[in-house]
Parts: C-alpha cells; sequence; structure tokens
C-alpha cells in the first residue's frame, strides 16, 4: 500500500511537470488557434539561454530576466515573421509552421550554445522526505508548488488585467474582438511571451533534474495526450491532464510493464490519450463545437 | 425552352462504355529511359548509395504519406512507424518462409503494414485533426517500442539490428549497388503508377473530397469512414514496402532506431517541400531533402576551409529546412512542384514579353 | 436505379411531430408538414427559425429529440448521412459545401461515388472494369456540365470560382446521383435577379423533366411564389403557416411573423 502511494504521489507530483508544459501550448493555442509544436524547442532554448548566461558568471535574477528579454524579443520575432504572414490559414498549416520554427529554435539553440548536457543547479535539495510512512521526493515537491504558483498568477493575470480580458475577448470570438479595437497583433505577441515564460520555468526544473540537453525539447511530445486528455483550450485542464497523465504513467510501469516487457512510458500516456478520446472526443474540459453546415 | 429540356441529363445508371485510349507522356518515358539503362552505367557506386537509392526510397516514403496527409488530409506524424513494420515484416518474411520470391516477400511486409496502419485508422472515424495525429504519435511509440522490446522480431539477435538475409530475384544476385538500384526503381516506379491510377480514380476524388470538407462528403453519399481507413492502409501499405528498401537496399543493416520519429518528420518536410496532393512533388521533395546536406557541407567546405564541424553544419541544416517549411507555408503552400510549374508558365510566355 | 422505381403511395416526405434542441435550448420543436410526390416544396421565414436545421435533420447531419421522418414510406427518426444519400436525398449547402481545391467535373463526380461497383484493386491497377466505370461517370458527368452550362468551367478549382457559379456545381453535384428527393438551402443567395432567374429555371426544368422532388430555403419571395407549388413557414421553430403560395400570402399570421419583416 505505501509502494502504491509512493508510486501515485511520485507520479502526480511528476505530472505537474507535464501540466507546465501544455499550460504553454494551452495559452497559444486560446489565444491564436495555434497548435505550438515548438513549446518544447522554447523550452530547450530558454532553459539554455539561462545556463549559458550563468556560465558566464551573471547571477541568477540578471540572468533570469535577461532570459525573459530574450523571450520577448522572440515572441514578437515570431509572431511577425511566422504568425502574421499565415492569418487566416488553417490550422494544420499553423501547425507545420510551428514543426519549421522548432527546427529553428533547435538548431540555433545548438548552435549557439552548444550541443552537450549542462548541469543546472537551482538551489533546491533533493533528498528525500517522509511524510509518515510515505517517501517524497523534496525536487518534486518544489517543483509542484512552482507549477501552482505560477497557475496562480496566470490566473489573475487572465482574470483580473486588461489584457487577459482582451485575450480571453480573442480566443471567444476573434473577429469580434477585432470589430471592437482589440490589437490581435499585440495579443498573439504577449501570449507567446507569456508561454514562453511557461516554458522556461518547465525548461529549469526539468533541466535541474537531468540536465539541460537537447532531450528536453522532446516533453512536448508527452504535452500532446495531456492535451488530449484536459482539452486544448483548458488550463484547468491542461493541470488535471498533466497529473493523470503522471499518475498513470507511474503505475501502468511498475505494475503493468513488468508483465509485458517493461518501458511502456514512451507510449502508455498516447494510449490513456486515445481512450479518453474515444469517451470524450474533446478531451475532459474542452468545448466540442457543434458544426454548423 | 425546348432547347435545354433536350439537354437534361439522364438519371445514372451503370451502363458500360468504351474505354478512352491515354496519352503518351514522352517527357516521362524519356527520363524511365534514362533513369533504367543509363544510370546503371554511368553512376559511380557512390551516387547510386549514397544519393540515388535514398532519394528514390525517400520519394516512396513521401509517396505514401502524400497519399494519407495530401491527398485524403489526414495529418499523419507516424510514417516511419509504419516503415518499421514493413522492414521487420518483410525480414521475418524471407528469415522464416524459406524460398519466398522477394517481390512476394516485399508485398506481403507491405500487406502487413496495410493491416497495422489500417488498425490504426480505426480512430480517424470518430477523431480529427490534432486529435487524430496524437493517434499517429501513438503508433510511432508504440511500434517502436515493440520493435525493440521483442526479441523474436529481429530474429533474437544481440544488436537488436536486421539486415537482408538474401537479394535475389530468380537467381540474380541484387547485392550489388547497381542491383539494389534497379530493384528499387522498378518497385518504385510500379507504385507511382499505381497511385497515379488511385488518385485519378473515384477512390482518389473521395480521398480529396473528405480533405476538402468530411461533412459534405458524407452527404454526397461518400462512406468517409471506410475510405479514411483505406487510406491509412493504402498509405502504410506504400510506407511499408519503403520501409523495407530503406533497411534492405540502402542502409543494409537496420533497427527500430533507423525509423524513429526524426525520419516521420523528414518524411512530412518532403511533402510540405515538395507539394501536397501532388505526386511529382513527392519526388522533387524528396530530391531537396536528400541533395540539400550534400550541397551545404560542399558549401561549407568550399567557404571555411575544410575544417567545418559536422554537428555544425547539422543545425544549420536544420535552421535552414525549418526556414524552408515557413517560407513554403508562407508563399507556396503547394510546395516546389508549383513553384516549378509556375516557373514553366513563365518561361513559356516569356518570349512574348518583349 | 431510375428515378421512378419503388413508390409507395402518399406523400414523399412526411415531418412528424419534430423537435431539435442544442444544449437544451430549442431550435425546433413539434413541427409536422408533408411534402407530396413532385411538389417544389419552400421553407420560409426568417434567419433562426430552423430551416437548415430542419434540412440537416432530413438528411441525416442533425439527429432530432423527438418526432419522427418518413420518407417514402420508410420510417426514421435518425439517418446517417451517407444512407439518407443513399436512399436518394441529394442536398446542397447554404454556405457551399464544395471541395474547394477540386475542380468543378471532380466535384461532380465525387456525388456518383454512391454508384461505385469497382473494387478497390481494379481502380489502382486501372484494370479495364474501373476503366469502363470512369468512363461511364465522365460521361454522365458531362451530361450535368452541360445541363448546367458548366462546360466552359469544368476544369477550375471551384474555390476560384464566383459564388453563383459555385452554387450551380453545387446543384449540380447533388443532380448527379439522380436524387428522388432534393434539399436546396439557399439555392439562389447572393445573386442577382438575372441568375436567380436562371437558377428558377434550372429547378424548375429537373421538378418537371426528371420528377424529382424539391424542398428549398429561399429568402426571395417573388422567387418562391413563382417556383413552388407548397409553401411552409417557419418562425422561431414553429410551423406558422403551410398551403400554396396563394394561401400562405393571405395568411395574417404568416405576414405577421414573416412577410411583415421583409424589407
Amino acid at each position: 500500500m505505501i509502494f502504491f502511494l509512493e508510486t501515485l504521489i511520485g507520479g502526480l507530483l511528476a505530472g505537474t511537470m507535464y501540466s507546465l508544459v501544455a499550460i504553454g501550448f494551452v495559452l497559444i493555442f486560446k489565444a491564436s488557434g495555434v497548435f505550438n509544436f515548438a513549446q518544447g524547442a522554447m523550452l530547450l532554448f530558454s532553459a539554455l539561454t539561462f545556463v549559458s548566461l550563468q556560465e558566464h558568471g551573471i547571477p541568477f535574477l540578471q540572468s533570469l530576466l535577461l532570459t525573459v528579454v530574450v523571450i520577448v524579443i522572440g515572441a514578437v520575432a515570431i509572431e511577425r515573421a511566422v504568425l502574421r504572414p499565415l492569418m487566416n490559414r488553417s490550422q494544420i498549416t499553423l501547425f507545420m509552421a510551428t514543426l519549421g520554427l522548432s527546427f529553428i529554435l533547435e538548431g540555433l539553440a545548438q548552435g549557439l550554445m552548444g550541443a552537450e548536457v549542462r548541469a543546472l543547479d537551482l538551489g533546491i535539495e533533493d533528498t528525500p522526505l517522509m511524510l509518515g510512512e510515505v517517501m517524497v521526493s523534496q525536487f518534486d515537491l518544489v517543483a509542484a508548488s512552482t507549477a501552482a504558483v505560477l497557475v496562480t498568477v496566470l490566473a489573475l493575470l487572465f482574470n483580473k488585467t486588461h489584457i487577459g480580458i482582451s485575450l480571453r475577448a480573442v480566443a471567444d470570438d476573434t473577429r469580434a474582438a477585432l470589430s471592437i479595437g482589440i490589437n490581435l497583433n499585440r495579443i498573439w505577441q504577449i501570449v507567446w511571451a507569456v508561454a514562453g515564460c511557461a516554458g522556461l520555468v518547465a525548461g529549469l526544473l526539468w533541466g535541474a533534474r537531468q540536465g539541460v540537453q537537447f532531450s528536453l525539447s522532446l516533453v512536448v511530445l508527452k504535452a500532446l495526450p495531456v492535451l488530449i486528455i484536459g482539452g486544448f483550450t483548458s488550463i484547468g485542464g491542461a493541470i488535471v491532464g498533466g497529473l493523470i497523465v503522471g499518475a498513470a504513467e507511474n503505475l501502468a510501469e511498475v505494475y503493468v510493464g513488468p508483465s509485458i516487457g517493461g518501458g511502456i512510458t514512451p507510449w502508455f500516456a498516447y494510449f490513456l490519450a486515445l481512450v479518453f478520446l474515444h469517451v470524450r472526443p474533446a478531451g475532459l474540459f474542452g468545448e466540442r463545437a457543434i458544426e454548423r453546415v | 425552352m425546348n432547347q435545354l429540356v433536350h439537354r437534361l441529363p439522364k438519371p445514372f445508371d451503370n451502363a458500360p462504355l468504351e474505354i478512352v485510349p491515354h496519352r503518351v507522356p514522352w517527357g516521362l518515358s524519356g527520363l524511365a529511359v534514362f533513369a533504367f539503362f543509363a544510370v546503371p552505367w554511368l553512376g559511380s557506386d557512390y551516387w547510386l548509395n549514397a544519393i540515388l537509392i535514398p532519394f528514390l526510397v525517400l520519394s516512396l516514403a513521401g509517396l505514401g504519406l502524400n497519399l494519407l496527409t495530401g491527398y485524403a488530409g489526414q495529418t499523419s506524424v507516424g510514417a516511419a512507424g509504419f516503415m518499421a513494420v514493413g522492414a521487420f515484416a518483410t525480414y521475418g518474411l524471407l528469415l522464416r518462409v524459406p524460398g519466398l520470391p522477394l517481390p512476394v516477400a516485399l508485398i506481403g511486409g507491405g500487406l502487413i503494414a496495410a493491416a497495422v496502419g489500417w488498425v490504426f485508422g480505426i480512430p480517424s472515424a470518430r477523431i480529427k485533426g490534432f486529435y487524430l495525429m496524437v493517434t499517429t504519435l501513438a503508433a510511432q511509440f508504440f511500434l517502436e517500442w515493440v520493435f525493440t522490446k521483442f526479441p523474436w522480431f529481429y530474429n533474437n539477435a544481440s544488436s537488436g539490428t536486421i539486415s537482408a538475409p538474401r537479394l535475389e530475384l530468380l537467381g540474380v544476385d541484387l547485392s550489388s549497388p547497381v542491383g539494389r538500384y534497379l530493384l528499387t526503381l522498378v518497385t518504385v516506379a510500379l507504385l507511382t503508377w499505381v497511385a497515379v491510377n488511385l488518385v485519378r480514380s473515384q477512390i482518389g476524388r473521395n480521398w480529396m473530397a473528405i480533405r476538402d470538407m468530411d461533412t459534405a462528403a458524407a452527404v454526397i453519399g461518400i462512406r468517409v469512414e471506410r475510405d479514411k481507413r483505406r487510406a491509412f492502409a493504402v498509405s502504410s501499405f506504400y510506407l511499408g514496402i519503403a520501409g523495407a528498401l530503406w533497411a534492405f537496399a540502402y542502409l543494409g543493416t537496420a533497427s527500430a532506431g533507423s525509423f524513429d520519429i526524426n525520419r516521420s518528420f523528414q518524411i512530412l518536410f518532403i511533402i510540405i517541400i515538395g507539394g501536397m496532393g501532388s505526386i511529382a512533388g513527392n519526388f522533387i521533395g524528396a530530391a531537396f531533402i536528400s541533395l540539400l546536406p550534400i550541397v551545404l557541407s560542399y558549401a561549407g567546405q568550399a567557404l571555411l576551409g575544410g575544417s567545418v564541424d559536422a554537428g555544425q553544419i547539422q543545425n544549420l541544416q536544420k535552421m535552414i529546412f525549418g526556414t524552408l517549411i515557413i517560407w513554403f507555408l508562407v508563399k507556396e503552400p503547394d510546395g516546389l512542384v508549383r513553384l516549378i510549374a509556375s516557373l514553366r508558365e513563365k518561361l513559356a510566355v516569356w518570349p512574348l514579353r518583349f | 436505379m431510375s428515378v421512378a422505381s419503388h413508390q409507395a403511395p402518399g406523400p414523399i416526405l412526411e415531418v412528424r411531430n419534430i423537435s431539435l434542441a442544442f444544449k437544451g435550448v430549442k431550435a425546433i420543436s413539434d413541427l409536422s408538414f408533408a411534402v407530396g410526390r413532385g411538389e417544389i416544396c419552400a421553407l420560409i421565414g426568417p434567419n433562426g427559425a430552423g430551416k437548415s436545421s430542419l434540412l440537416n435533420i432530413l438528411n441525416g447531419v442533425y439527429r432530432p429529440v423527438a418526432g419522427e421522418v418518413v420518407f417514402d414510406g420508410e420510417h426514421f427518426r435518425r439517418v446517417h448521412p451517407l444512407e439518407a444519400a443513399e436512399r436518394g436525398i441529394g442536398r446542397t449547402f447554404q454556405n457551399n459545401a464544395l471541395f474547394k481545391k477540386m475542380s468543378v467535373i471532380d466535384n461532380l463526380l465525387t456525388g456518383l461515388s454512391r454508384f461505385m461497383r469497382t473494387r478497390f484493386i481494379e481502380q489502382a491497377l486501372g484494370l479495364p472494369r474501373a476503366r469502363q466505370e470512369a468512363a461511364a461517370f465522365q460521361e454522365h458527368a458531362e451530361n450535368i456540365l452541360d445541363f448546367l452550362e458548366l462546360q466552359p468551367h469544368r476544369d477550375i478549382a471551384v474555390g476560384q470560382l464566383s459564388y453563383g457559379l459555385q452554387k450551380r456545381v453545387e446543384l449540380g453535384r447533388a443532380l448527379i446521383a439522380s436524387p428522388r428527393l432534393l434539399l436546396l438551402d439557399e439555392p439562389m443567395a447572393g445573386m442577382n435577379a438575372d441568375e436567380k432567374k436562371e437558377m428558377s429555371r434550372f429547378i424548375a426544368d429537373v421538378n418537371r423533366d426528371l420528377g424529382t422532388t424539391v424542398v428549398l430555403i429561399e429568402h426571395d419571395i417573388g422567387v418562391v411564389m413563382e417556383l413552388c407549388s407548397h409553401v411552409v413557414v417557419l418562425d422561431y421553430g414553429r410551423k406558422v403557416g403551410d398551403g400554396t403560395p396563394a394561401d400562405v400570402r393571405s395568411n395574417p399570421e404568416v405576414i405577421a411573423a414573416y412577410l411583415g419583416t421583409v424589407h
């Protein structure tokens, strides 16, 4: 029973990381209808930038700030060079454009900052913590709380600020939002920057655990099933989806994996997502559009 | 008014009619003669091994994905998974069925891949767009896992790899570069001919109708769900044969890792750059994607004098691919094939401008 | 496969107590009417009256919450769109649901899919039977092109055609499958007077010479009065009028609900 609980909690905590990546996706999808495959590459790029700055002896806070500046510049550039020319094109076209974008970002990141694995120390201890009889990773706890803080900040941003309200207007009805004078391009730039910052946080936490390296950009593939389960348009869904995927993956690897050869984590989440899709074709929290013909 | 009544169409019934003879495409025939007779004599082993064979196999894979994505409109990012099925199935057939002729093994491998593709196409009845894409990702990772975890598929080899047991047809050894080139060329030519038939047939039109608007397709009597599954199966058949050729005619020895997600992306890029919904586009896209790295490394050596880091070339190549993809999507969504066609149109009227 | 095969007695189409709701909001409530064989029946009413939704029920795109449809003696509450097509219900859409990247003739040919008898392998290998079938399809499509005067545009991608021409291609795509019941959703929307006249002529010819029953949605009352023999008036998902054009025109409830709002 204790082992089960440990597996479950470990999975849930790991799931918060998936949620963090998925939130960036949801933000961009809501605001611009773009399924951003480059989220993983953005995560790699921003984490690499941060690590490289630190390696040059720049203190933590300044490095963080500079990285955010880089992200904002990147977001503006992406909006100008990719989104604006592709406005009103099909979602699949935009998705493919983000595939191209992820190639550019990966090539750029590795070309400028190298391909070797970088250690990243955020000063979080990784000694296990005993909660009663259950052993919990302290690092995971910190990561989970960071995710919680990030989500709260985002929720405040979108519910209380002018930008947030404009964003929701855009997500609700782009044309109506345009007609009341909302600057769509500006909104997109802001959202991509915010999603980039969410990616940075996720990248730093993942990077601190397994080193900052190319494989970081692959977490994007893990976020997909999370989105399927939670729905593409719900931040709450991204969180719940992340938790479900994290927990289910851990439990399946421990309890099901050994009987079918093990190493099932690369695909298990997808099958889980397919099962969910069968029951709810638009995700747990997504809205199913009525097809008008 | 009477005139009009006269022209009213009769209700449709299936009356047999004469067959209209086809035109002979001379340009294409010339190209075929060149590819079959001149290239084997002219091409060096390096050209055959390192450029022409992979180019042809990638064209075939592009063709397979294009039937599904460019014609039937079902985006797949799992192409390489089905290539793996074809490669491992062909290997298994050649290994376990003594005396099985190579073409039969190839077709068998393709059919097994088609069956797997059909199964992964089942969700397409309920799921669309991005959600469906996840199904293809599931296929990719699941199949990679299957061909890594179960040694039966690679005959318990400790290396986890498969290599062609024998490449021969009617006693003729095909393991030389020219032999492998001709094997690939014949396969690709035949399958391209079939693909042309398909996309011009009613089935091909049904696929395009589903791509353009699937609700309307159902309303006018197209069996959307069956035709989507068919597209998955046909696409996987092509990809499966491409996978077998990739493993045995090009690589010689392959493992599940030869068919990872990056291969899937590579094939997706071929059809984006070459042209979605075009047969010729696959060849143009594949030529582009196989020649670009070579051109880049030559250019790198010429400009920077020999000391270019291979890793940096790869990074540069990635950025160029990425930029090109975005550029094509923005400027020429129909790909290189359209670009070439409009260039030809411009050239045709060129003297008139003066 | 001819039009006149198996005719049950009585009206070709009966709508019985149909109700439809989206997420609890009623779009159609308790609607009943009948369309006689060979009629041209117009559905009229203000926007949002439930006209398109009704057509969507008839050919299986939407599922009603109550009631049933009787088509040619067969009862159903819900058909699959495919089944509706196979029973001989053709359909065009309000906002044109053509296959935009395909040529005019290819769009027409898609309408023949339900007559496809050759196997997959025959088509893949271009075997004689498949080529014969393709030639027969082609011949039939040529007839439709001639009839609808679309020959000059045959190889153009429909996405590039004018709206009026697209409407005509869509009519052709429905017509090519020799439907017994043709559902036309605003076939004359966005057309000028000449184009409307032309389209009315096409519809009248199809109806008279092929015996095809037509149910159409149209806002232009002048066209409706001239073209149709039967008018059903909807308002807020309810029927407020049903009869000949003359009846409907003099029905005070109809005038209040609908005609009064026409500009």
